[in-house]
C-alpha cells in the first residue's frame, strides 16, 4: 500500500484525512463541471485538455506527476530509475512492474499484454494517434511476463518516461480495443465511449459534447476508494457560468479553468460557497517577435520566411526597448491577480530549471528611448513615430479572440505609443488563429504579422523538446505547409549546437545549466520571445468538497480517488 | 394547389442539391483546422498523422460525394432499421436489418456518428428552444392584435416600449441578469441544465419547468418582440381598408370583424416571420444554450464550428436547409389558403 | 312651365372661383403636418437628432481620448453614484466614471455610438435595399419567383460562421490596403451583416405584394396601361411600407448588437476600438459590481431603437392617406 500512503501524504495537508477511514461510495454524489465539454474519452483520439482530463478518471497510466512534478507509480509498483535498476545504465530501455492483483472494471485482471497492446494501439501507423510523440523513439514495447514490460528504444533517453507516464498515455484493455487498431480507431464509438479501466469511475453513460455520468469502480485497488459513489460531468456553458455554479449558487462542487479576470473571480469567491485553487505550471504568456518579414506587399509565399529579415525587429535595441516599455508586473494585476507571475522566462518550472531573472520586471520607458535614440530610431518626421532610413517603427500586433489578451494588447500598446512605436491591433478567432489551415492567412504559425501573442506550454518536466523548437529548421515556411514550431523564426547556429548538446547529456543539473543557457540566448539577452507571465491554473471547488490537490503537471483530477465531502 | 406542392417538391431536391454543395465548398474555403483545440504541445508532425486519420487529404469531389451517399443512401438504412426495430410505430414490422455496417458521417470530435449525436440533442432543444418559440408566438399575437386595435392607448405604448427594449437587449445580457437575479440572488432557479434529467412524476416535472423557465423568458422575449411587432403593424394596415368599414356597416360584431376578417387578412407576413423562425428550433439558440449550459443543438454547431468538425457542421447544416426549404413552402401553401386570390400556377 | 332663360349662365357660389386661391399643398407637406402632431414621431426623431449630433460633435466638446488608458483611475464610478453611496470613488474629470483599465466612459459612449450608429443605419438601409428588391421582383415577376426564392433559401441555410471567417480571408487585406484598417474593417462588417441578414425582408415583402398584385387597384392600374416600374413604385411599395418600417426598426437594433458578436469571432473592429455592443459585452461579467457600465451602453442602444421605432411609427401614419385625413 505504498501508493496510498503517498496519496494520503499529499492529501493529508489539505484536509486532515477523514478519507482514511471512509467506505467506498458513502458520500454520494460529486458533480464536475467543465465549460469544455469533452467529446471522447480516449486521450489517443483527441489530444484536447478537456477529453484528457475526463478520461483520467477512467484510464490509468503506469504513473503520474503530482502537483510538484514529482513521478508517483499508479498501476506500477514503483518508479523505474537507473538506481533501482529499471532504466538501463545506458538509458536505452526501461522496465515496467505491474502492481499485483490489479484488475479492470469488468472484473478481469490487467497484464503486461494490455500494456504492450497500448503501445501497439497508439503506434499504429494509420490510426492519427494523438499522443504519438510520446512513444517518439520506442523501438519495441515487450512483456517480459504477466506483470513486466520492458521499452527499448532506439536512442540513449535521459528522460525516459514518455510512454505509459501522464494523463497522456493511460493503459487500455487489449480485450475491448483489439478491433480497434488503425483505420478502426474511429469506428469503435463504444469503446471510445466507454473505455474499461483501473480508474476510480467507470462510465454509466457518455453523452458527447454533453455529460458524463460515472458510478464507483466496484474493482478499484483501494477497496474504501473512492468516496463518491456518482459523478456527474457536466460539459458546457462558459468560464462565468461554471465559476457561478460552485463558487456563487454552489449549483456544482468543482470546475475547471476558469480563465475570468481577477476581480470577477474575487467577486465570486466572496460568496462563500467555494474557494479557489491556483496551481503553477509551464504556461507562460508571451509575446514572440517576427525575426522575418510579414510585409503584404512582399509576394505570397516569401511573407514570414527566412527570405527577408524583418526591417526593424532584427535590430536587437528595438527588441530590448519593446520588452522594456512593458510593466509585467501591471499586466499581471489586471489580467490575472494570484492567478499569475510576471516572468521574463519561458521556462518557469521546475525549480532547477528557473534563471531568478527578474530583470524584467521593472518598467522603464525613458530608459527604452534612450536605447532607441542611441541605436538611431528617432522621429525624425514629427508624426510622433520614431524611424530610421524610411522604415517607421510601426508594428501589426495580433492575438486570439479573449478579453484578457485584449486587454493587454491595449495596455501594451499605449506603452509602445509612450516610447514612439505605432501599433495596430488585431485579433483572430482562437479556431482560426490556432489552427494550422495553410490557406489561411491568420494562423500563427504564419505569422503575417509583426507580433503576437499567446500562452504554450510543455508536457512534463523535462523541457528538452520545448527548447529544439526553436531551433532554426523548425521554422514554419511554405516548403513545410507553414507546420513547424519555431515561430519566431529564431536562427541562431549557436543555439542549435546547444540543443544537440542537451540531448546528448544526461545529467539533470548539466541539463539544467544548458536550458539557461539557452534561454539567455535567445530570451534574456535576445528578446526574440518576450515571456509576459506564467500563468498558474485557476478551479473553483465547493467548500464541501475535501482532498483536492491542484496539479498542473497531470490532471487535474489525478487525485479524484480521494475526494470526499466535508462539512 | 397539389400539382402545386408535387412540383415544388420536385425541384426542391435539386435545390437541397445545389445548397449541400454551396456549404460544402464554404466550408472547405473557410479556414480553420480540425487540430485547432489540440494543444500546442503536441508536435505538428502527429497534427499531420492525425489530420492524415481523418481523411483530410482526400480530393474535395471524394469528400463530398463520400458525404452524399452517407447522408441520402446509409442514414435512411439506419433510420428504417430504427423504425423497425425499436420504434411504437412500425415495431412491430420485422427488422429490416438494412444497415451493414458501413461508414455513416463520423464527427471528428467525437468519433461517433453525427446523426445519433443530433437524436440525443433534439429533446432539451425542443424543451427549451421550440417550446420559449410556443409560448412567444402565443403572447405575441394577441399583443400585437390589441395593440394595433387600440392604437396609442396605454396598453400599446407599454407593449411598444417593452417590445422595443426587450428586443434590442440581447441574450448575452438578459441571461447573466436572469441568472445572478434568479439564481444566486434568489435562489429559485438551477441555471445549469441537466440534460440527464427523466421527467416521470410530477416532482420532476417541476423540476424540469424551473430548469427551463429561465432560457425560456429570455428566448420567448426575442420571439414576442419581433412577432408582435409585425403583427401590430399588419393589423393597422388592415383595420382601414374598405372591407372592415364594410363588415362593421353590415353590423358585425367588433369581435368577429377583429378576430376573423381583420386578423385572417394580417397574416401574411406574421405567417413568413413564423415559418422562417421554425427551422430555428432545430438551429438551436446558440447564445442563450451556451448561457444556461443547454448543450442543445445550438451548443453543438457552435463547438462543432469552433472544432472544424466538417462533417458535423454541413450534416447540421444541410438538416437546417432541409427544414428551411420545407417551410418555407409550407409558408407558400398557406398564403393561398389565406388569401385565396395569390395563385401560384 | 318654361322659365325665363338668364341671359347668362352663372354658376352657383362654389363653383365661382376661377383659380385655386392656394397654391396646391404638396404631399410632402402634407406628411409633415401629419407627423408634425405624431408625439411619439416627434420625440423619437429629436432624440435621434440629438444623439447623431452627439456622436459626431461630441468629441469637440468632451475631448479626452476613448483609447487613451489611464491605470491609475480605473473603475471610477459614474458621478451620480455619489448620490447613494457617499463612499463611492467619482471624479468631475469623468462623469460617467471609466472602466477597469481606467478609460473614460464618456468618451468611450460618444466614440462607441459614433460607430455603432454607422454600421447600425449602413447595414439595415442595406439589409432593406436587398430585402426589398428581391421581394418585390420575386413577389411581382412570376418567372423570378422560383430562382430568386430558392436563392434566399440558400443564403438562408448557409453557416453565417464559415461564411464570415471565409470574408475575412478574402477580403480584409485588400480593403485595409485600400481603406485602412478602421474603415475597411467598416466595409466588411456593414457587408457581412447586408448579406447576411435580408432574407426575412425579402420573404415578408414577397408574400405581401403577392396577395396585393391580385388586388383590384392594381388591376385597374394593369388594366390602364400603367408600367410595370410605376405599379411597383406608385400602388406596392406604398402598401408593403409598415413591414418594410418594422423589418428596418428591428433590422437596426440588430446590427448593432450583431456588430459585438462579431469583434467575439474576430470579424469586428480592432479591440481598442468601442463600439456601443462591444461596451455592453465587455461590461457583462461584472455587471454586479458595476452596473453603470452595461446600463449605459444598453440604454443608449434601446433608446436609439425606440426612438428609430417611433419615428417609423409615425410616419407610417403620415404615409398612409387613409389615416392622414382624420
Amino acid at each position: 500500500m505504498k501508493l496510498t500512503t503517498l496519496l494520503m501524504g499529499a492529501a493529508a495537508a489539505f484536509a486532515m484525512a477523514p478519507a482514511a477511514f471512509a467506505e467506498r461510495g458513502e458520500d454520494g454524489e460529486l458533480s464536475i463541471l467543465y465549460w469544455q465539454a469533452p467529446s471522447i474519452l480516449t486521450p489517443y483520439l483527441s489530444g484536447g485538455t478537456k477529453d484528457l482530463e475526463s478520461s483520467s478518471m477512467i484510464i490509468e497510466p503506469l504513473g503520474r506527476y503530482d502537483e510538484k512534478g514529482n513521478l508517483v507509480p499508479y498501476l506500477a509498483a514503483e518508479i523505474p530509475t537507473v538506481e533501482n535498476g529499471g532504466v538501463s545504465e545506458d538509458l536505452t530501455s526501461i522496465t515496467w512492474k505491474l502492481k499485483e492483483g490489479l484488475l479492470w472494471s469488468d472484473g478481469t485482471p490487467v497484464t503486461s499484454e494490455d500494456v504492450v497492446f497500448t503501445a501497439e494501439y497508439c503506434m499504429h501507423p494509420e490510426g492519427g494517434c494523438a499522443q504519438l510523440a510520446k512513444f517518439e523513439g520506442v523501438q519495441s514495447v515487450e512483456a517480459l511476463d504477466e506483470l513486466t514490460v520492458k521499452v527499448t528504444f532506439n536512442e540513449p533517453k535521459p528522460f525516459p518516461y514518455g510512454p505509459f507516464m501522464g494523463a497522456q498515455s493511460p493503459i487500455i484493455q487489449k480485450a475491448q480495443f483489439a478491433e480497434c487498431l488503425g483505420p478502426k480507431a474511429p469506428e469503435c464509438t463504444e469503446a471510445n465511449f466507454g473505455p474499461i479501466g483501473t480508474g476510480p469511475f467507470v462510465v454509466d453513460e457518455f453523452k458527447p459534447n454533453d455529460v458524463i455520468q460515472m458510478s464507483a469502480n466496484p474493482h478499484y485497488r483501494d477497496p474504501n476508494k473512492p468516496a463518491f459513489a456518482t459523478v456527474t460531468f457536466k460539459g458546457g456553458g462558459d468560464a462565468t457560468g461554471a465559476g457561478r455554479a460552485v463558487l456563487e449558487t454552489g449549483e456544482f462542487d468543482y470546475a475547471w479553468n476558469l480563465q475570468l479576470a481577477p476581480d470577477v473571480l474575487a467577486k465570486m469567491e466572496a460568496a462563500g460557497k467555494g474557494v479557489l485553487e491556483i496551481g503553477f505550471g509551464t504556461l507562460v504568456e508571451r509575446i514572440m517577435l517576427n525575426m522575418t518579414n510579414a510585409d503584404p506587399s512582399l509576394p505570397e509565399g516569401e511573407r514570414s520566411t527566412a527570405k527577408h529579415p524583418h526591417p526593424f525587429l532584427s535590430d536587437p535595441a528595438v527588441r530590448q526597448a519593446l520588452s522594456m516599455a512593458i510593466d509585467r508586473v501591471l499586466l499581471t494585476e489586471v489580467g490575472y491577480g494570484q492567478a499569475g507571475r510576471p516572468t521574463c522566462d519561458l521556462v518557469p518550472a521546475p525549480a532547477i530549471y528557473e534563471s531568478g531573472d527578474t530583470s524584467c520586471h521593472e518598467q522603464d520607458i525613458e530608459g527604452a528611448k534612450a536605447l532607441l535614440d542611441e541605436a538611431g530610431w528617432v522621429d525624425s518626421d514629427g508624426d510622433g513615430v520614431r524611424d530610421k532610413d524610411g522604415v517607421k517603427l510601426s508594428i501589426l500586433y495580433q492575438t486570439s479572440t479573449n478579453a484578457v489578451r485584449q486587454d493587454f494588447q491595449a495596455l501594451i500598446k499605449q506603452w509602445w505609443s509612450e516610447i514612439g512605436i505605432e501599433t495596430e491591433l488585431r485579433n483572430v478567432n482562437a479556431s482560426v488563429f490556432f489552427g494550422g489551415d495553410p490557406g489561411s492567412p491568420d494562423t500563427f504559425q504564419k505569422f503575417y504579422a509583426d507580433v503576437q501573442m499567446y500562452a504554450n506550454n510543455f508536457d512534463g518536466t523535462d523541457p528538452e523538446a520545448y527548447m529544439a523548437a526553436q531551433t532554426c529548421g523548425k521554422a514554419p515556411r511554405p516548403e513545410s505547409q507553414w507546420q513547424g514550431e519555431n515561430i519566431s523564426r529564431i536562427c541562431v547556429p549557436e543555439y542549435d549546437e546547444m540543443v544537440a548538446e542537451l540531448g546528448r547529456t544526461g545529467d539533470l543539473n548539466e541539463r539544467a545549466e544548458l536550458v539557461k543557457k539557452l534561454q539567455a540566448m535567445i530570451i534574456n539577452d535576445g528578446y526574440m520571445i518576450l515571456p509576459l507571465v506564467d500563468r498558474g491554473r485557476v478551479s473553483a471547488r465547493s467548500v464541501t468538497l475535501g482532498g483536492v490537490v491542484l496539479n498542473t503537471w497531470d490532471s487535474e483530477l489525478w487525485n479524484v480517488a480521494d475526494w470526499h465531502r466535508i462539512d | 394547389m397539389l400539382t402545386f406542392t408535387i412540383r415544388r417538391l420536385v425541384l426542391s431536391i435539386p435545390t437541397l442539391l445545389i445548397i449541400a454543395l454551396v456549404i460544402f465548398l464554404l466550408l472547405q474555403l473557410a479556414p480553420g483546422d480540425p487540430m485547432a483545440q489540440v494543444p500546442l504541445t503536441v508536435p505538428p508532425e502527429v497534427k499531420e498523422k492525425m489530420r492524415e486519420a481523418l481523411g483530410l487529404g482526400q480530393p474535395l469531389h471524394v469528400q463530398f460525394l463520400k458525404w452524399l451517399v452517407q447522408v441520402f443512401w446509409i442514414e435512411p438504412k439506419v433510420f428504417i432499421d430504427w423504425l423497425t426495430r425499436e420504434s411504437w410505430l412500425l415495431g412491430w414490422l420485422p427488422d429490416t436489418a438494412l444497415y451493414q455496417g458501413e461508414l455513416r458521417v463520423i464527427s471528428w470530435q467525437t468519433r461517433s456518428p453525427v446523426m445519433d449525436i443530433v437524436v440525443q440533442r433534439l429533446p432539451q432543444t425542443l424543451w427549451v428552444v421550440g417550446m420559449a418559440y410556443v409560448v412567444g408566438i402565443l403572447i405575441a399575437i394577441p399583443i400585437g392584435i390589441y395593440s394595433a386595435y387600440r392604437q396609442y392607448s396605454i396598453f400599446d405604448q407599454a407593449g411598444t416600449f417593452v417590445t422595443m427594449i426587450g428586443f434590442s437587449i440581447p441574450p448575452f445580457f438578459t441571461g447573466p441578469l436572469l441568472i445572478v437575479i434568479f439564481s444566486v440572488q434568489l435562489g429559485w432557479f438551477p441555471f445549469i441544465y441537466d440534460t440527464t434529467h427523466v421527467v416521470n412524476d410530477w416532482d420532476s416535472f417541476v423540476y424540469q419547468l424551473r430548469q427551463m423557465i429561465m432560457p425560456v423568458m429570455v428566448l420567448a422575449l426575442q420571439t414576442t418582440a419581433q412577432i408582435s411587432r409585425f403583427m401590430r403593424a399588419s393589423v393597422l394596415d388592415n383595420l382601414n381598408q374598405d372591407y372592415v368599414r364594410t363588415a362593421r356597416a353590415k353590423g358585425l360584431s367588433e369581435a368577429v370583424v377583429v378576430m376573423i376578417h381583420v386578423l385572417r387578412n394580417s397574416m401574411i407576413p406574421v405567417i413568413t416571420v413564423i415559418a422562417l423562425g421554425v427551422p430555428g428550433i432545430f438551429g438551436g439558440a446558440i447564445i442563450t444554450e451556451v448561457v444556461f449550459s443547454v448543450n442543445g443543438i445550438g451548443q453543438l454547431l457552435i463547438t462543432a464550428l469552433f472544432a472544424n468538425d466538417l462533417p458535423m457542421v454541413q450534416t447540421l447544416t444541410f438538416i437546417f436547409a432541409v427544414l428551411i426549404v420545407l417551410f418555407n413552402l409550407i409558408a407558400d401553401l398557406l398564403y393561398g389558403v389565406l388569401d385565396p386570390r395569390i395563385r401560384y400556377d | 312651365m318654361t322659365d325665363p332663360t338668364p341671359d347668362k349662365i352663372t354658376p352657383i357660389a362654389a363653383l365661382q372661383d376661377t383659380a385655386p386661391l392656394r397654391p396646391p399643398r404638396s404631399q410632402w407637406r402634407d406628411v409633415w403636418d401629419q407627423l408634425k402632431h405624431h408625439k411619439g414621431a416627434m420625440l423619437g426623431g429629436g432624440f435621434l437628432l440629438f444623439v447623431t449630433l452627439a456622436v459626431l460633435f461630441g468629441e469637440l466638446i468632451w475631448q479626452l481620448d476613448p483609447k487613451k488608458l489611464d491605470i491609475r483611475n480605473k473603475d471610477i464610478r459614474p458621478i451620480f453614484s455619489a448620490i447613494w453611496d457617499s463612499a463611492a470613488k467619482v471624479d468631475w474629470a469623468h462623469p460617467l466614471g471609466t472602466d477597469n483599465l481606467g478609460r473614460d466612459h464618456l468618451a468611450q459612449i460618444l466614440a462607441g455610438g459614433r460607430a455603432s450608429m454607422a454600421v447600425g443605419w449602413a447595414a439595415m438601409l442595406l439589409t432593406m435595399l436587398i430585402g426589398t428588391t428581391i421581394g418585390v421582383l420575386a413577389g411581382f415577376f412570376r418567372r423570378l419567383d422560383g430562382p430568386l426564392m430558392r436563392f434566399t433559401d440558400l443564403v438562408l441555410s448557409l453557416p453565417i460562421l464559415p461564411l464570415m471567417l471565409v470574408a475575412v480571408t478574402l477580403f480584409r487585406q485588400p480593403l485595409r490596403a485600400n481603406f485602412g484598417p478602421e474603415t475597411g474593417m467598416f466595409i466588411l462588417i456593414v457587408g457581412v451583416i447586408g448579406v447576411t441578414s435580408w432574407m426575412q425582408t425579402a420573404r415578408i415583402v414577397r408574400g405581401d405584394i403577392l396577395a396585393l398584385k391580385e388586388r383590384e387597384f392594381v388591376l385597374a392600374a394593369r388594366a390602364s396601361g400603367t408600367t410595370a416600374r410605376n405599379i411597383i413604385f406608385r400602388h406596392l411599395l406604398p402598401n408593403v411600407l409598415s413591414p418594410i418600417m418594422v423589418s428596418a426598426t428591428l433590422g437596426l437594433a440588430t446590427a448593432i448588437i450583431t456588430e459585438s458578436a462579431l469583434s467575439f469571432l474576430g470579424v469586428g473592429f480592432p479591440s481598442d476600438f468601442p463600439t456601443w455592443g462591444k461596451m455592453l459585452a465587455d461590461a457583462v461579467p461584472r455587471m454586479q459590481e458595476f452596473p453603470e457600465r452595461v446600463m449605459l451602453p444598453g440604454i443608449m442602444i434601446s433608446v436609439t431603437v425606440l426612438s428609430v421605432n417611433y419615428l417609423g411609427d409615425g410616419l407610417r401614419d403620415a404615409l398612409d392617406p387613409r389615416i392622414r385625413g382624420r
